[in-house]
């Protein structure tokens, strides 16, 4: 693939049973463009957790998937709350999840760390109250 | 151990999967957190938990995970059942507490991954 591909999704923010279909998507799709199984399972847990924190903590918004030849590259945007204080996020076991969501299986604190730990890039720009935008890569 | 082996050994039933039933297995990851099954699963191929929601099986699917393993009868409600039919993970549910079917499934020479 010489050309660049990209896929667009909208999150929904309030349906958390629905969390986790672009993740599904965009893993089948890098199935069928022939990327390694290495770089798609980086991939789908990365965004996953993304797209499950959209849902959580931020009512959803969009994320964009783009292949090249030597990266995929996800942009994950919401105009949630933002985030306060990104070190602290990034801290394995900080969250502010409420009992509802822990009793769903999330909140643990790991996916801010997990995102960072699966990919290659991961840059988070947030402003308080309008929302945050992370861009992660993935190298092939 | 293969699929089939393990649901005898945890006097489990099949909600979904016999077809697979002879896939085989060597890693469990055990948790009802399941960003600590995404941070952690590394290798295995078989979770065991006693969470029950879609987002269980949209993790199982992330990690390409063969089977899952639904302890203290725990019944994935139909939506759960059709997630794991589109992605042909086994789903198991068993009566057995969580403690006891990692330990039945150990016995068996099973191991965890990381
Ligand atoms: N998109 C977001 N908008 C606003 N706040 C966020 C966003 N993503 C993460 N956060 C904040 O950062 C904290 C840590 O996020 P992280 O994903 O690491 O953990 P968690 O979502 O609380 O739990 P887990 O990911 O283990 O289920 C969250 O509790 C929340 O306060
Ligand atoms: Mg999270």
């Amino acid at each position: 693939m010489s050309e660049q591909l990209t896929f667009t999704y909208t999150i929904d923010g309030d349906d958390f049973t629905r969390a986790g279909e672009a993740s599904s998507s965009v893993k089948n799709k890098l199935k069928m463009l022939g990327v390694s199984s290495d770089a798609i399972r980086k991939v789908a847990i990365a965004m996953y957790e993304g797209e499950i924190n959209m849902v959580i903590h931020a009512e959803g918004g969009t994320i964009s998937v783009s292949v090249s030849d030597d990266a995929v590259t996800m942009v994950l945007a919401d105009r949630g709350p933002g985030i306060p204080d990104i070190d602290k996020a990034m801290q394995e076991g900080y969250s502010t999840a409420r009992e509802d969501v822990r009793s769903l299986g999330f909140g643990a604190g790991m996916g801010l760390p997990n995102m960072k730990r699966f990919t290659d890039e991961m840059q988070i720009d947030t402003v308080i109250g309008e929302g945050t935008t992370i861009t992660m890569k993935v190298y092939l | 151990m293969t699929i089939r082996e393990m649901k005898e050994a945890l006097d489990a039933k099949f909600l979904y999967g016999e077809e697979l039933a002879d896939l085989d297995a060597q890693f469990v990851f055990s948790a009802d957190m399941m960003s600590d099954v995404l941070a952690y699963c590394g290798k295995c191929s078989v979770l065991i938990t006693g969470l029950c929601n879609p987002q269980v099986v949209r993790t199982a699917e992330m990690l390409d995970i063969v089977c899952i393993i639904f302890v203290r009868g725990k019944l994935p409600d139909e939506n759960m059942l059709a997630l794991a039919r589109g992605k042909s993970i086994a789903v198991l549910a068993t009566d057995h507490y969580m403690f006891t079917t990692c330990g039945i499934l150990y016995e068996h020479g099973l191991r965890g991954g990381a």
